[in-house]
């Protein structure tokens, strides 16, 4: 039974799990499960859209029964969500990962006090990107955006630390200025076309030449969503506030809230309700090829575990925005499901590094070494992840990489094909000073007396490693029909919102 | 200032405030109430009713303040009006939309009783801002009673 009036739901169900995780906080563990209840239920919820409906089938819903009027000429007046093959490939994605990351959370968060605020801004924190995805009226996506950051910003500072704190007010500034570009935006956008639906907005501005004010437009709108996604010449408040939070978060921040916050945006507005001008286009090639060289050359000299890795999400983010930049169907389906498979070990190896942290009490990679021996689940998946990242081949990074890389050369651009491989080379270079330095070689003997995480823990880590190995299986025909192919279809212009 | 905070400040500010401290959290009830036909609404009737209670606490000291509403209370209500709110929009889905206007649809413009749900949430709203501030408010006097024995 498919229901459209079910889409709110993506955003009320965590919602009052965040709330009642604050009523409840007395009783010991409700909060625990209502963090993982909830986010169980948006990825049923999303999994239960992809595989009932046909594929690419796109629902609506008018909230409040506020939709268009012939007393203003058709348009929507009220807030309108959309779902469509695009958005519910990041849905399914995003709560994947949120489910994962809960159960981890239950072990992992027995260290600190007040849990309760942790599932609150957690489950808020994933409201806010269900939202941004299922939201299709501009301003609404404004508040979304509002609320993930926001908590996101509370999450940053959970450990109540030196380092915390400076990070996480390095980055509410920073995104503070990000949501004000956005705003502004919104602003201008409805000055020039008089609505606030993403439909009727770009049916107003399709045919029309555009004036000097949507390019401006532009420029903001690439700012504020680069400076949440990280684009390199925006991208210093990352690698501070990911490695502070704690490692649950680290892997919702880097995992999937850059992308829900700053990629998913950039492609829906700039493909879907823009159609894709050529100068965004070129401005989006120069960002990510910076973002690639900057991100990779500089992992390449860190020693904490967690900071080399949130470098590393620079670097990848670039790959993403290649693909995107490039235009193509075959690029935008590169940069799709590199998405899916950065989600996918990006989230796996923040959680083993603070599976490592968790049991050594370091991120600091010189006071590692042979923690395979103590800790081979954490060591085996960990590996799994750093394969998928470096694109060793049958791990499922190689083929996103390679779609893309390809995609770049059909489209004639052999300097940013050869830039991406060679940043790809780099990447090797780093992960396995990860492998090698926290891993393998001799067990220091500080370390001997190391036990591997408990169970929860360890089952998060098998299952994301898992997604690592087999991601590849999403390029085979029957299930790229039915989840990636609507995606890449909403993009290139067949059917959107 | 700590040493204020436990008695409360002088006799004239205290008869002032005993004066007018009713007023003022008539006055929020008053703007939450009507919110749908007048200006404001939830958020800034809440916000009223919040300032009466900082009113108290500043006056007062706080144990005339939160022997009324501690800081876990305002915890527990600023969930209870989050979770109304929601209540209330998961409700209208029962009628076919989220957020649907299931009360009184029929209603005279103008009238106090006239707007369905959205009076109701404005006391939610109201409930969940009210809270909100009063409890920042708690939170940050708290901070400052700690930097000061620190001093």
């Amino acid at each position: 039974m498919i229901n459209e009036g079910m889409i709110p739901l993506f955003v009320a169900v965590p919602l009052a799990g965040a709330f009642l995780a604050a009523l409840f906080k007395r009783l010991g563990w409700i909060p625990d499960l209502l963090g993982v209840l909830a986010s169980l239920f948006s990825f049923c919820l999303s999994l239960h859209f992809i595989l009932d409906t046909a594929p690419g089938a796109s629902f609506a819903v008018n909230v409040g029964g506020w939709g268009s009027f012939p007393e203003v000429m058709g348009k929507v007046v009220g807030i309108r969500l959309v779902l469509d093959g695009f958005t519910v490939f990041m849905l399914a994605i995003v709560n994947f990962v949120a489910l994962w990351v809960s159960i981890y959370a239950v072990g992992y968060m027995k260290r600190y006090t007040g849990r309760w605020q942790f599932y609150t801004l957690f489950l808020l924190m994933l409201a806010g990107m269900n939202g941004v995805l299922i939201t299709g009226d501009m301003f609404n996506m404004y508040v979304f955006i509002e609320i993930a950051s926001i908590a996101s910003y509370a999450l940053v500072a959970f450990g109540v630390g030196k380092r915390e704190l400076e990070a996480s007010f390095k980055y509410a500034v920073m995104g503070g200025m990000a949501s004000l570009l956005i705003l502004l935006a919104v602003v201008f956008l409805y000055a020039s076309t008089g609505t606030l639906n993403m439909g009727d907005m770009r049916e107003i501005l399709s045919g029309t030449h555009y004036s000097g004010l949507v390019y401006l437009v532009f420029g903001l709108l690439l700012t504020g969503f680069g400076l949440k996604a990280a684009l390199v010449p925006f991208h210093a408040w990352l690698p501070d506030a990911h490695p502070s939070a704690p490692a649950p978060i680290s892997a919702m921040l880097s995992g999937v809230l850059i992308k829900a916050l700053g990629v998913y945006t950039i492609a829906r507005i700039f493909f879907d309700v823009f159609g894709f001008p050529h100068q965004v286009s070129i401005i989006l090639l120069v960002l990510a090829a910076i973002s690639m060289g900057v991100g990779a050359l500089v992992a390449l000299r860190q020693w904490d575990m967690k900071r080399l890795l949130a470098y590393s999400s620079i670097s990848q983010v670039g790959y993403i925005m290649l693909g995107f930049g490039i235009g193509t169907p075959l690029g935008v389906m590169g940069a799709l499901f590199h998405l899916f498979n950065h989600s996918m070990f990006k989230s796996l190896l923040f959680l083993a590094s603070g599976a490592v942290e968790y049991s050594t009490g370091t991120r600091n990679m010189k006071e590692m070494g042979g923690l395979n021996r103590k800790m081979p689940v954490t060591g085996g998946t960990a590996l799994a992840g750093a394969m998928s990242l470096a694109g060793i081949p049958p791990f499922a990074g190689f083929w996103s990489k390679l779609v893309i890389i390809v995609a770049a050369v059909q489209a004639h651009h052999m300097k940013l094909a050869a830039w991406a491989a060679l940043m790809s080379i780099i990447t090797i270079v780093y992960v396995f000073r990860i492998t090698r330095y926290a891993f393998l070689g001799e067990l220091k003997e500080k370390l001997a007396g190391i036990k591997e995480v408990p169970l929860l823990m360890r089952v998060s880590l098998i299952i994301l490693a898992l997604a690592c190995i087999l991601g590849g299986l999403v390029l085979l025909p029957q299930v790229r029909k039915m989840f990636l192919s609507p995606a890449v279809r909403v993009l290139i212009g067949m059917g959107g919102v | 200032m700590s040493k204020e905070r436990e008695r409360g400040m002088s006799v004239i500010v205290k008869t002032v405030t005993r004066l007018t401290v009713g007023l003022i959290l008539l006055y929020g009830v008053y703007v939450v109430l009507h919110g749908h036909i007048t200006p404001g609404g939830g958020f800034a009737g809440g916000v009223i009713i919040a300032l009466s209670f900082i009113n108290l606490d500043l006056a007062f000291g706080k144990r005339v303040s939160s022997g009324i509403l501690s800081k876990e209370g305002t915890g527990v209500i600023e969930a209870m009006g989050a979770l109304l709110f929601l209540a209330l929009a998961l409700i209208g889905m029962k009628y076919g939309i989220f957020f649907k206007n299931f009360m009184h649809p029929d209603g005279e413009p103008g009238e106090l009783v006239s707007a369905g749900i959205i009076p109701l949430e404005n006391i939610a709203i109201a409930l969940k801002v009210g809270a909100g501030l009063f409890g920042i408010f708690l939170t940050l006097i708290a901070a400052q009673k700690f930097e000061a024995e620190k001093k």
